[in-house]
């Protein structure tokens, strides 16, 4: 069973969280030390990113974390080695997320054998299309055992909800609500309509909530619909800190209402 | 051969939709309607009207004596330049304005680079009464200021885009974020044949005018609808896709788009993309790009505003790679001379986009009858801040 089912399975009803940062920031070579601290503090599953020039979902905190990392010298191919010895620091589930171009010039199925070799269990990337995934790669995905996440919105219909759900072997990406990351979740009644209705469809995929998630508040506010719950900016925010490293404890015990861990 | 997108939004391997599922309900209701829209009669006699009395269209083809007898070869130019607002960009705002009115939408955003289709913009969403927010590299709000001013001045809130490298890729970035934080009132404005599908093949149709017209004036000037060769600038491409439209299946009609080599191809400032750019995705569709062996977007360098774009549109890429039509590179130098030659034959001063395309008879050999149709796809009165310094005035 893959690392992400299992997750799902075993910790089901438990407050799962993911953190997403961006490899090659602040620093150029701490994308392992940060998941192993990440890890260790009580992250559940973990999305690391692989910065591009022009990311078009991304709000102005994710953007300028990956023209950083890429003025650091991050490239797909560095990032691929610095997760060489992965697997020697943690068990749990890890994703790289980023956009088409840099796949494609790295080449679909070298990055997928490359995920595999290393022990990434999955991609989510925003601008892969449903159809080409369906009509190009799926193969080549499912030939390496990797998750392809989908992202679903308030304005994605069911029945395309129901299309991604078939296609989807991992679990499925909930954008919180109409913006770009790192805009604040506010539960309206029309977003907690939408949160509802997906979750009354009963898809056969865990539902994951991203955007907007900042803090314990709208940390247990996503749970009470979905899975699991992604938060990105405000952790790349604590990566400006100087000691961030040392930080990490305490911003996930924070969220998670748990004792210290580290 | 079919030049044209098929049903899945692709140009042979180009085309698509590489859009993030945010932006996906709008782009399918737009892939959805935009042909039955287009098709309908009150739509065509609105665009037709819109054309012919606010534009003033039919834009002239001007046999231009002096430059023709330089070159020998009969030099025929298409006057986009004389539209209103000064260039071919108006054609596809009010395509687009028309279409996102009957789509329901009550807000405008759009891109632009230099501002011309900034100003193309914002001049339909006053004629409409409709909201409208332009997105400017911060930059390029610098360089073109008199076009922020006509914006402004027409109603327009321009928004600089400060992230990346503050030039019209990022302007295009913002504009995307922005249709993806407002998914159900606005509709997005792209200006040229770029974006994801349907964007290329709609912005294709509301230019191909030029080239419907072209064919109409020429029979009545020469007796055939058909000339040896077409040139158009390309930095986009959509004056060249709407230049090239009609000819694309008159296999005896040589295509030639011309690119802003800036300093010379090899030089590290150049926008030539079909030199320089390898098969990728670029806003929204996969096309050529001008990027880093990691497949970072690379930014370009051109004394044209309008042509330094770092991708072209999927159909320009598509008749790249099938040979259709041909792909040149032109320098600073070269288009600010033409540009220059053009004024004192023939008393037009074009836009240094446009100037590039005129910078292509200098480079052939005619053997003195052949019919050639320059599109003239601007003015130059914003670039007389440019000639000036360039030639010391």
């Amino acid at each position: 069973m893959s690392r992400i089912k299992k997750l799902f399975k075993e910790k089901e009803g438990s407050k799962l969280l993911s953190i997403y940062y961006t490899a090659g920031y602040p620093k150029l070579n701490d994308t392992l030390e940060i998941a192993r601290q990440l890890a260790a503090s009580g992250a559940d599953f973990l999305e690391i990113g692989f910065p591009y020039s022009d990311p078009v979902a991304d709000g102005p905190t994710i953007q300028h974390s990956s023209e950083q990392a890429l003025k650091n010298g991050m490239t797909v191919k560095l990032l691929f080695e610095q997760l060489k010895d992965l697997r020697q620091y943690t068990d749990i589930p890890v994703l790289l997320m980023g956009y088409v171009n840099p796949l494609l010039q790295y080449g679909v199925e070298h990055f997928c054998q490359s995920c595999a070799e290393v022990g990434v269990d999955g991609i989510i990337v925003p601008d892969l299309p449903v159809y080409e995934y369906e009509s190009l790669y799926k193969d080549i995905f499912a030939r390496y055992g990797l998750s392809n996440i989908f992202l679903i919105t308030p304005q994605t219909s069911e029945e395309r909800v129901r299309q991604i759900d078939e296609l989807t072997t991992g679990f499925i990406y909930m954008v919180s609500s109409a913006s770009t990351t790192g805009n604040k979740l506010d539960v309206d009644t029309s977003l907690a309509n939408y949160f509802n209705r997906v979750k009354s469809l009963a898809l056969k995929n865990p539902l994951v909530m991203g955007f907007g998630i900042r803090g314990k508040e709208q940390f247990d506010q996503a749970l009470e619909y979905a899975d699991a719950a992604i938060i990105g900016s405000e952790f790349v925010k604590l990566l400006d800190k100087e000691d961030y490293l040392d930080r990490i404890p305490t911003f996930i015990a924070d969220i998670k209402g748990l004792p210290i861990s580290v | 051969m079919d030049y044209q997108v098929n049903e899945k939004g692709y140009y042979g391997d180009f085309g698509g939709a590489y859009i993030p599922e945010m932006m996906y309900p709008n782009i399918e209701e737009l892939r959805k309607r935009y042909l039955e829209i287009m098709e309908e009669p009150s739509f065509k006699a609105e665009f037709d009207q819109l054309m012919k009395d606010y534009v003033g269209r039919p834009s002239p083809l001007y046999l231009a004596k002096r430059l023709s007898e330089r070159y020998g070869a009969k030099i025929f130019l298409k006057r986009e330049d004389l539209n209103h607002t000064g260039a071919h960009k108006i054609n596809n705002t009010i395509g687009q304005i028309l279409l996102a009115k009957r789509l329901g939408k009550n807000r405008i955003i759009a891109e632009t680079g230099a501002g011309q289709h900034g100003v193309a913009t914002a001049t339909v969403c006053a004629l409409m009464g409709l909201e409208c927010v332009v997105y400017m590299g911060e930059i390029d709000m610098a360089r073109q200021a008199p076009n922020v001013a006509r914006m402004k001045m027409m109603g327009a809130e321009v928004r600089p885009a400060v992230s990346g490298s503050k030039t019209l890729k990022d302007a295009t970035n913002e504009a995307m974020r922005d249709w993806i934080s407002n998914p159900v009132d606005t509709h997005y404005i792209i200006g040229s044949v770029v974006g994801p599908h349907p964007y290329p093949d709609m912005v294709a149709r509301f230019q191909s005018i030029i080239s419907a017209e072209t064919k109409k004036q020429l029979l009545e000037q020469t007796g055939s609808e058909n000339p040896d060769i077409v040139i158009a600038c390309v930095g986009g491409g959509s004056n060249a896709m709407g230049m090239f439209y009609h000819y694309l299946n008159e296999e005896g009609v040589r295509l030639i788009a011309a690119e802003a080599a800036g300093k010379g191809v090899d030089s590290g400032e150049s926008a030539a993309t079909s030199v320089l750019g390898k098969e990728g995705v670029l806003h929204g569709s996969r096309t050529i790009l001008m990027q880093t062996d990691d497949g970072q977007v690379v930014e370009p360098y051109s004394i044209s505003a309008g042509l330094d774009y770092p991708g072209i549109g999927p159909q320009h890429a598509f008749l790249h790679k099938i040979g259709r039509a041909e792909y040149v590179s032109i320098t600073d130098e070269e288009a600010m001379q033409a540009g220059l030659l053009l004024t004192r034959l023939e008393g037009i001063i074009p836009a240094i986009e446009s100037a590039h395309a005129l910078a292509q008879l200098e480079k052939m050999t005619f053997r003195g009858n052949e019919q050639v149709v320059v599109c003239l796809s601007g003015r130059g009165d914003k670039d007389l801040d440019n000639y000036m310094k360039y030639f010391g005035f």
